[in-house]
Protein backbone atom coordinates (compact mmCIF):
# COMPACT_ATOMS: atom_id res chain seq x y z
CA UNK A 1 0.00 0.00 0.00
CA UNK A 2 1.09 3.24 -1.04
CA UNK A 3 1.75 5.96 1.44
CA UNK A 4 0.18 9.36 0.80
CA UNK A 5 1.28 12.42 2.64
CA UNK A 6 -0.15 15.98 3.13
CA UNK A 7 -1.07 17.46 -0.85
CA UNK A 8 0.07 20.71 -2.50
CA UNK A 9 3.21 21.29 0.05
CA UNK A 10 6.02 20.26 -1.78
CA UNK A 11 8.49 22.94 -3.11
CA UNK A 12 9.44 21.32 -5.56
CA UNK A 13 9.88 22.99 -8.79
CA UNK A 14 11.70 21.74 -11.88
CA UNK A 15 12.02 23.98 -15.48
CA UNK A 16 11.99 21.87 -18.59
CA UNK A 17 13.75 24.72 -20.30
CA UNK A 18 17.22 23.84 -19.18
CA UNK A 19 16.94 19.97 -19.04
CA UNK A 20 18.91 17.69 -20.89
CA UNK A 21 17.47 14.53 -20.34
CA UNK A 22 20.50 12.90 -18.66
CA UNK A 23 17.52 11.06 -16.53
CA UNK A 24 19.29 11.28 -13.26
CA UNK A 25 16.70 12.98 -11.55
CA UNK A 26 14.69 9.69 -12.35
CA UNK A 27 17.55 7.17 -11.28
CA UNK A 28 18.32 9.02 -7.56
CA UNK A 29 14.68 9.91 -7.07
CA UNK A 30 13.41 7.33 -4.14
CA UNK A 31 9.68 7.78 -4.49
CA UNK A 32 9.30 8.05 -8.66
CA UNK A 33 8.34 11.83 -8.62
CA UNK A 34 10.24 12.27 -12.02
CA UNK A 35 10.29 10.13 -15.17
CA UNK A 36 12.75 10.61 -18.23
CA UNK A 37 12.35 9.21 -21.75
CA UNK A 38 15.88 10.77 -22.67
CA UNK A 39 14.59 13.51 -24.18
CA UNK A 40 13.54 15.64 -21.07
CA UNK A 41 12.33 14.67 -17.74
CA UNK A 42 8.76 15.18 -16.44
CA UNK A 43 7.26 15.47 -13.00
CA UNK A 44 4.64 12.55 -12.44
CA UNK A 45 4.00 12.57 -9.05
CA UNK A 46 4.87 15.85 -6.99
CA UNK A 47 2.74 15.05 -3.84
CA UNK A 48 5.29 11.82 -3.38
CA UNK A 49 7.94 14.09 -2.94
CA UNK A 50 9.73 14.08 0.62
CA UNK A 51 11.56 16.85 -0.26
CA UNK A 52 14.90 15.16 0.06
CA UNK A 53 16.90 17.06 -2.40
CA UNK A 54 18.79 14.50 -4.68
CA UNK A 55 17.20 15.24 -7.70
CA UNK A 56 18.23 18.70 -7.90
CA UNK A 57 21.84 17.95 -6.14
CA UNK A 58 22.29 15.40 -9.01
CA UNK A 59 20.77 17.40 -12.20
CA UNK A 60 23.76 18.47 -14.08
CA UNK A 61 21.71 21.39 -15.77
CA UNK A 62 20.62 23.01 -12.85
CA UNK A 63 16.93 22.44 -13.83
CA UNK A 64 15.54 21.71 -10.36
CA UNK A 65 15.03 23.27 -6.91
CA UNK A 66 13.29 22.38 -3.96
CA UNK A 67 14.00 22.92 -0.56
CA UNK A 68 15.34 20.09 0.85
CA UNK A 69 15.51 19.16 4.75
CA UNK A 70 14.65 16.69 7.23
CA UNK A 71 10.81 15.57 7.78
CA UNK A 72 11.19 14.51 11.34
CA UNK A 73 8.90 17.04 14.26
CA UNK A 74 11.15 16.69 16.90
CA UNK A 75 13.98 18.10 14.29
CA UNK A 76 11.86 20.99 13.23
CA UNK A 77 9.74 22.03 16.78
CA UNK A 78 13.52 21.97 17.82
CA UNK A 79 14.58 24.20 14.91
CA UNK A 80 12.16 26.61 16.18
CA UNK A 81 13.05 26.94 19.71
CA UNK A 82 16.58 27.55 18.74
CA UNK A 83 16.01 29.20 15.76
CA UNK A 84 18.14 26.97 14.00
CA UNK A 85 18.29 25.05 10.75
CA UNK A 86 16.36 22.04 11.89
CA UNK A 87 18.36 18.75 11.57
CA UNK A 88 18.72 14.73 12.11
CA UNK A 89 20.41 14.82 15.33
CA UNK A 90 18.46 13.28 17.85
CA UNK A 91 19.24 13.85 21.40
CA UNK A 92 20.83 10.01 20.97
CA UNK A 93 23.19 11.28 18.02
CA UNK A 94 21.47 9.19 16.25
CA UNK A 95 18.09 8.96 15.08
CA UNK A 96 17.39 6.37 11.94
CA UNK B 1 47.42 -4.04 1.72
CA UNK B 2 43.70 -4.29 1.68
CA UNK B 3 41.83 -6.12 3.82
CA UNK B 4 39.47 -8.60 2.95
CA UNK B 5 36.44 -8.91 4.47
CA UNK B 6 34.03 -11.98 5.06
CA UNK B 7 30.07 -11.98 3.68
CA UNK B 8 29.12 -14.15 6.37
CA UNK B 9 28.33 -12.08 10.05
CA UNK B 10 29.43 -13.64 12.94
CA UNK B 11 27.09 -13.78 16.08
CA UNK B 12 28.90 -10.94 17.72
CA UNK B 13 27.93 -9.33 14.40
CA UNK B 14 24.29 -10.50 14.99
CA UNK B 15 24.45 -9.62 18.63
CA UNK B 16 25.39 -6.37 18.08
CA UNK B 17 22.59 -5.28 15.49
CA UNK B 18 20.13 -6.08 18.05
CA UNK B 19 21.48 -4.02 20.79
CA UNK B 20 21.61 -1.08 18.20
CA UNK B 21 18.04 -1.23 17.36
CA UNK B 22 17.82 -1.10 20.79
CA UNK B 23 19.22 1.73 21.37
CA UNK B 24 22.54 0.01 23.32
CA UNK B 25 25.72 1.84 22.70
CA UNK B 26 24.12 2.89 19.21
CA UNK B 27 27.41 5.43 19.03
CA UNK B 28 30.22 3.92 19.31
CA UNK B 29 29.17 1.04 16.22
CA UNK B 30 32.04 2.10 13.88
CA UNK B 31 33.85 0.56 10.77
CA UNK B 32 37.32 2.14 9.80
CA UNK B 33 36.56 4.00 7.09
CA UNK B 34 38.99 3.16 3.88
CA UNK B 35 38.74 0.36 0.86
CA UNK B 36 38.25 -3.15 1.70
CA UNK B 37 38.15 -6.52 -0.60
CA UNK B 38 35.25 -9.26 -0.94
CA UNK B 39 35.95 -12.33 -2.33
CA UNK B 40 38.94 -11.64 -4.52
CA UNK B 41 38.53 -8.78 -6.70
CA UNK B 42 40.49 -7.84 -9.81
CA UNK B 43 41.53 -4.60 -11.36
CA UNK B 44 38.35 -5.62 -13.73
CA UNK B 45 35.72 -5.91 -10.45
CA UNK B 46 32.98 -3.65 -9.47
CA UNK B 47 33.54 -0.82 -6.71
CA UNK B 48 31.00 -0.21 -4.11
CA UNK B 49 30.77 2.96 -1.71
CA UNK B 50 28.99 2.75 1.79
CA UNK B 51 28.87 4.06 5.05
CA UNK B 52 31.26 3.51 8.18
CA UNK B 53 27.80 2.05 10.21
CA UNK B 54 28.20 -0.97 11.34
CA UNK B 55 25.01 -2.37 10.14
CA UNK B 56 25.32 -0.23 6.73
CA UNK B 57 28.46 -2.35 6.31
CA UNK B 58 27.19 -5.80 7.63
CA UNK B 59 23.86 -5.66 5.80
CA UNK B 60 26.26 -4.21 2.48
CA UNK B 61 28.68 -7.48 2.87
CA UNK B 62 26.19 -9.88 3.67
CA UNK B 63 24.45 -9.09 0.25
CA UNK B 64 27.60 -8.88 -1.64
CA UNK B 65 28.00 -12.86 -1.13
CA UNK B 66 29.79 -14.74 -4.33
CA UNK B 67 30.65 -11.50 -5.15
CA UNK B 68 34.27 -10.58 -5.92
CA UNK B 69 34.06 -7.02 -5.80
CA UNK B 70 35.31 -3.56 -3.55
CA UNK B 71 34.40 -1.67 -0.98
CA UNK B 72 35.02 1.88 -0.56
CA UNK B 73 34.00 2.93 2.88
CA UNK B 74 33.24 6.76 3.93
CA UNK B 75 33.70 8.18 7.32
CA UNK B 76 30.26 9.20 8.00
CA UNK B 77 30.69 9.53 11.99
CA UNK B 78 29.20 6.07 12.42
CA UNK B 79 26.04 6.99 10.60
CA UNK B 80 23.89 5.11 8.06
CA UNK B 81 23.93 6.51 4.25
CA UNK B 82 20.49 8.44 4.18
CA UNK B 83 21.07 10.27 7.31
CA UNK B 84 24.78 10.92 6.56
CA UNK B 85 23.76 11.77 2.93
CA UNK B 86 21.17 14.14 4.44
CA UNK B 87 24.01 15.82 6.76
CA UNK B 88 26.50 16.01 4.01
CA UNK B 89 29.09 13.28 5.74
CA UNK B 90 28.31 10.50 3.24
CA UNK B 91 28.58 13.64 0.20
CA UNK B 92 30.80 14.34 -2.58
CA UNK B 93 34.16 16.01 -0.55
CA UNK B 94 34.38 13.04 1.64
CA UNK B 95 33.97 10.54 -1.36
CA UNK B 96 36.56 12.57 -3.38
CA UNK B 97 38.74 12.61 -0.54
CA UNK B 98 38.40 9.11 -0.16
CA UNK B 99 38.65 8.23 -3.29
CA UNK B 100 42.24 9.57 -3.15
CA UNK B 101 43.33 8.96 0.23
CA UNK B 102 42.86 4.79 -0.37
CA UNK B 103 44.64 5.14 -3.74
CA UNK B 104 41.46 3.90 -6.01
CA UNK B 105 42.88 4.32 -8.92
CA UNK B 106 45.61 2.11 -8.13
CA UNK B 107 43.51 -0.99 -7.21
CA UNK B 108 40.58 -0.55 -10.25
CA UNK B 109 41.19 -0.01 -14.11
CA UNK B 110 37.54 1.06 -14.53
CA UNK B 111 36.04 4.39 -13.27
CA UNK B 112 32.93 3.29 -12.44
CA UNK B 113 31.46 3.60 -8.73
CA UNK B 114 28.48 2.35 -7.17
CA UNK B 115 26.83 4.15 -5.04
CA UNK B 116 23.46 3.63 -2.62
CA UNK B 117 20.95 5.23 -4.38
CA UNK B 118 19.74 6.80 -0.67
CA UNK B 119 23.39 8.36 -0.86
CA UNK B 120 22.21 10.83 -3.74
CA UNK B 121 20.82 13.55 -1.33
CA UNK B 122 24.78 14.22 -0.56
CA UNK B 123 26.40 13.33 -3.15
CA UNK B 124 26.32 15.18 -6.80
CA UNK B 125 27.09 12.98 -9.32
CA UNK B 126 28.69 15.15 -12.08
CA UNK B 127 30.85 17.16 -9.31
CA UNK B 128 32.54 13.85 -8.67
CA UNK B 129 33.49 13.46 -12.35
CA UNK B 130 34.80 16.63 -12.41
CA UNK B 131 36.84 16.18 -9.62
CA UNK B 132 38.06 12.41 -9.17
CA UNK B 133 37.63 11.68 -12.55
CA UNK B 134 35.13 8.69 -11.44
CA UNK B 135 32.04 7.89 -12.43
CA UNK B 136 28.53 7.27 -10.18
CA UNK B 137 26.08 5.06 -10.47
CA UNK B 138 23.34 4.59 -7.98
CA UNK B 139 22.61 1.34 -6.92
CA UNK B 140 19.02 -0.17 -5.67
CA UNK B 141 17.67 1.63 -2.54
CA UNK B 142 18.06 -1.95 -0.92
CA UNK B 143 21.14 -3.93 -0.43
CA UNK B 144 19.24 -7.24 -1.34
CA UNK B 145 19.08 -5.94 -4.89
CA UNK B 146 22.56 -5.69 -5.66
CA UNK B 147 23.00 -9.14 -7.25
CA UNK B 148 19.90 -8.87 -9.22
CA UNK B 149 20.85 -5.27 -10.01
CA UNK B 150 24.54 -6.48 -11.24
CA UNK B 151 22.92 -9.35 -13.30
CA UNK B 152 20.82 -7.04 -15.13
CA UNK B 153 24.41 -4.94 -16.05
CA UNK B 154 23.46 -2.71 -13.66
CA UNK B 155 19.82 -1.62 -14.36
CA UNK B 156 17.59 -1.13 -11.64
CA UNK B 157 13.95 -1.24 -12.01
CA UNK B 158 11.48 1.34 -10.62
CA UNK B 159 10.87 -1.12 -7.77
CA UNK B 160 14.17 -1.49 -6.95
CA UNK B 161 14.21 2.47 -6.68
CA UNK B 162 11.66 3.18 -5.02
CA UNK B 163 11.69 3.29 -0.79
CA UNK B 164 9.48 1.30 0.64
CA UNK B 165 7.71 1.65 4.32
CA UNK B 166 7.05 -1.86 4.81
CA UNK B 167 5.26 -2.94 8.41
CA UNK B 168 8.44 -4.85 8.78
CA UNK B 169 10.78 -1.24 8.20
CA UNK B 170 8.12 0.32 10.33
CA UNK B 171 7.95 -2.15 13.39
CA UNK B 172 12.14 -2.50 13.59
CA UNK B 173 12.07 1.38 14.71
CA UNK B 174 9.13 0.79 17.25
CA UNK B 175 11.89 -0.20 20.26
CA UNK B 176 13.55 3.09 20.41
CA UNK B 177 10.68 5.25 19.91
CA UNK B 178 8.81 3.10 22.67
CA UNK B 179 12.32 3.09 24.95
CA UNK B 180 12.53 6.84 24.73
CA UNK B 181 8.35 7.31 25.45
CA UNK B 182 8.69 5.14 28.53
CA UNK B 183 11.73 7.27 30.22
CA UNK B 184 10.04 10.10 29.40
CA UNK B 185 6.51 8.91 31.28
CA UNK B 186 8.69 7.38 34.73
CA UNK B 187 8.42 10.57 36.26
CA UNK B 188 4.97 11.41 35.47
CA UNK B 189 4.39 8.19 37.92
CA UNK B 190 6.15 9.42 40.25
CA UNK B 191 4.66 12.54 40.63
CA UNK B 192 1.78 10.87 40.58
CA UNK B 193 2.66 8.48 43.43
CA UNK B 194 3.50 11.71 44.91
CA UNK B 195 -0.06 12.88 44.13
CA UNK B 196 -1.46 10.27 45.36
CA UNK B 197 -0.82 10.84 49.43
CA UNK B 198 -3.13 13.88 48.82
CA UNK B 199 -5.92 12.87 46.44
CA UNK B 200 -9.60 12.24 47.19
CA UNK B 201 -9.46 9.61 44.77
CA UNK B 202 -5.62 7.94 44.22
CA UNK B 203 -4.62 7.43 41.12
CA UNK B 204 -4.84 3.63 40.38
CA UNK B 205 -4.49 0.76 37.72
CA UNK B 206 -7.45 2.25 35.68
CA UNK B 207 -5.22 5.60 34.95
CA UNK B 208 -2.27 3.56 34.64
CA UNK B 209 -4.21 1.29 32.06
CA UNK B 210 -5.27 4.27 30.35
CA UNK B 211 -1.79 6.08 29.73
CA UNK B 212 -0.04 3.18 28.96
CA UNK B 213 -2.81 2.55 26.12
CA UNK B 214 -1.65 6.23 25.16
CA UNK B 215 1.83 5.46 24.47
CA UNK B 216 0.92 1.73 22.83
CA UNK B 217 -1.16 3.55 20.68
CA UNK B 218 0.96 6.37 19.79
CA UNK B 219 4.50 4.39 19.66
CA UNK B 220 3.60 0.99 18.43
CA UNK B 221 -0.21 0.70 17.08
CA UNK B 222 0.31 3.79 14.73
CA UNK B 223 3.36 2.71 13.09
CA UNK B 224 2.34 -0.56 12.63
CA UNK B 225 -0.96 0.66 10.94
CA UNK B 226 -0.08 3.60 9.32
CA UNK B 227 -1.52 3.06 5.07
CA UNK B 228 -4.19 1.85 6.59
CA UNK B 229 -5.05 4.43 8.91
CA UNK B 230 -7.79 7.26 7.70
CA UNK B 231 -6.22 10.65 6.84
CA UNK B 232 -2.63 11.62 6.07
CA UNK B 233 -1.03 13.30 9.14
CA UNK B 234 0.52 11.30 11.66
CA UNK B 235 -0.99 13.77 14.42
CA UNK B 236 -4.57 12.67 13.00
CA UNK B 237 -3.62 9.63 12.78
CA UNK B 238 -2.41 9.11 16.51
CA UNK B 239 -5.16 10.64 17.49
CA UNK B 240 -7.54 8.46 16.19
CA UNK B 241 -6.19 5.25 17.49
CA UNK B 242 -5.44 7.13 20.99
CA UNK B 243 -9.29 7.92 20.95
CA UNK B 244 -10.08 4.48 20.80
CA UNK B 245 -7.91 3.25 22.94
CA UNK B 246 -8.49 5.21 25.76
CA UNK B 247 -12.27 4.90 24.98
CA UNK B 248 -12.12 1.56 24.94
CA UNK B 249 -10.44 1.07 28.49
CA UNK B 250 -12.45 3.84 30.26
CA UNK B 251 -15.03 1.94 29.28
CA UNK B 252 -13.92 -1.32 30.25
CA UNK B 253 -12.58 -0.05 33.68
CA UNK B 254 -16.30 1.60 33.96
CA UNK B 255 -15.00 5.20 34.13
CA UNK B 256 -18.21 6.29 32.08
CA UNK B 257 -20.17 5.78 35.44
CA UNK B 258 -22.00 8.87 36.80
CA UNK B 259 -19.69 10.21 39.51
CA UNK B 260 -16.49 9.60 36.89
CA UNK B 261 -18.32 12.36 34.49
CA UNK B 262 -15.05 14.54 35.15
CA UNK B 263 -12.33 11.97 34.72
CA UNK B 264 -13.20 10.77 31.40
CA UNK B 265 -13.55 14.01 29.92
CA UNK B 266 -10.59 15.14 30.99
CA UNK B 267 -9.36 11.24 30.23
CA UNK B 268 -10.73 12.24 26.40
CA UNK B 269 -8.91 15.24 26.34
CA UNK B 270 -5.51 14.33 27.80
CA UNK B 271 -4.47 10.69 26.00
CA UNK B 272 -5.43 11.29 22.38
CA UNK B 273 -3.05 13.97 22.88
CA UNK B 274 -0.31 12.81 24.16
CA UNK B 275 -0.80 9.45 21.54
CA UNK B 276 -1.30 11.98 18.32
CA UNK B 277 2.52 14.06 19.43
CA UNK B 278 4.06 10.22 19.96
CA UNK B 279 2.45 10.00 16.40
CA UNK B 280 3.83 13.21 14.59
CA UNK B 281 7.15 12.06 16.05
CA UNK B 282 7.28 9.07 14.06
CA UNK B 283 7.21 11.48 10.98
CA UNK B 284 11.20 11.57 11.94
CA UNK B 285 11.52 7.97 10.91
CA UNK B 286 9.24 7.26 8.15
CA UNK B 287 10.53 7.44 4.29
CA UNK B 288 8.01 9.68 2.85
CA UNK B 289 7.13 12.81 5.00
CA UNK B 290 8.71 16.31 3.44
CA UNK B 291 9.62 18.90 5.60
CA UNK B 292 7.29 21.58 4.31
CA UNK B 293 4.46 18.81 5.06
CA UNK B 294 5.83 18.50 8.38
CA UNK B 295 6.10 21.95 9.22
CA UNK B 296 2.21 22.05 8.18
CA UNK B 297 1.57 19.28 10.41
CA UNK B 298 2.69 20.47 13.37
CA UNK B 299 1.77 24.34 12.99
CA UNK B 300 -2.06 22.81 12.69
CA UNK B 301 -1.48 19.96 15.21
CA UNK B 302 0.49 21.45 18.36
CA UNK B 303 -1.73 24.21 19.55
CA UNK B 304 -4.51 21.71 19.81
CA UNK B 305 -2.12 19.23 20.88
CA UNK B 306 -1.03 21.62 23.83
CA UNK B 307 -4.09 22.90 24.87
CA UNK B 308 -6.08 19.72 24.81
CA UNK B 309 -3.46 18.30 27.46
CA UNK B 310 -3.13 21.01 29.45
CA UNK B 311 -7.00 21.44 29.62
CA UNK B 312 -7.23 18.02 29.79
CA UNK B 313 -4.75 17.08 32.66
CA UNK B 314 -6.01 19.71 34.78
CA UNK B 315 -9.93 17.98 34.20
CA UNK B 316 -8.30 14.86 35.55
CA UNK B 317 -5.97 16.16 38.18
CA UNK B 318 -8.97 17.68 39.56
CA UNK B 319 -11.62 14.82 39.39
CA UNK B 320 -8.94 13.32 41.66
CA UNK B 321 -7.50 15.67 43.70
CA UNK B 322 -10.94 17.62 44.65
CA UNK B 323 -13.43 16.69 47.07
CA UNK B 324 -13.68 14.57 50.48
CA UNK B 325 -10.81 12.14 51.10
CA UNK B 326 -12.22 8.89 51.76
CA UNK B 327 -10.62 7.52 55.41
CA UNK B 328 -9.94 3.73 55.02
S1 LIG C 1 13.42 16.03 -3.66
FE1 LIG C 1 13.73 13.82 -3.39
S2 LIG C 1 11.66 12.98 -3.31
FE2 LIG C 1 11.48 15.04 -4.17
S3 LIG C 1 11.54 14.73 -6.37
FE3 LIG C 1 13.64 15.17 -5.70
S4 LIG C 1 14.53 13.17 -5.37
FE4 LIG C 1 12.33 12.85 -5.44
S1 LIG D 1 18.59 15.48 -13.89
FE1 LIG D 1 18.14 17.53 -14.71
S2 LIG D 1 18.89 17.49 -16.80
FE2 LIG D 1 18.82 15.36 -16.11
S3 LIG D 1 16.80 14.65 -16.83
FE3 LIG D 1 16.52 15.38 -14.73
S4 LIG D 1 15.92 17.52 -14.95
FE4 LIG D 1 16.75 16.89 -16.92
Amino acid sequence: MKHKYLKNVATLSYSEGKCVGCGRCAEVCPHGVFYSNGKKACVLDKDSCMECGACAMNCPAGAIEVSAGTGCAIAIIAGWLTGKEPTCDCSSGECC
Amino acid sequence: MIETVSTKLSFQDVLGSMKARFGIGRMDYAVEPGLYAIGKPAGSSPVFVSANYKLTFDTLRKNLAGLDCWLLVLDTKSVNVWCAAGKGTFGTDELVRRIETSELSKYVSHNRLILPQLGATGVSAHEVKLRSGFDVDYGPVRASDIKEYIDMGCEATREMRTVQFSLWDRLVLVPVDLIDAVKHTLPVLGVLLLANQFAAKPFGKADVAVGAGAVFAGTVLTPALLPYIPGSAFSWKGWLLGLSCTAGILGLSGKFAKDDKLLAAGSLLLYPAISSYLAMNFTGASTYTSPSGVDKEIRKALPLIVSASAVGAGLVLGAHMIGKRKVK
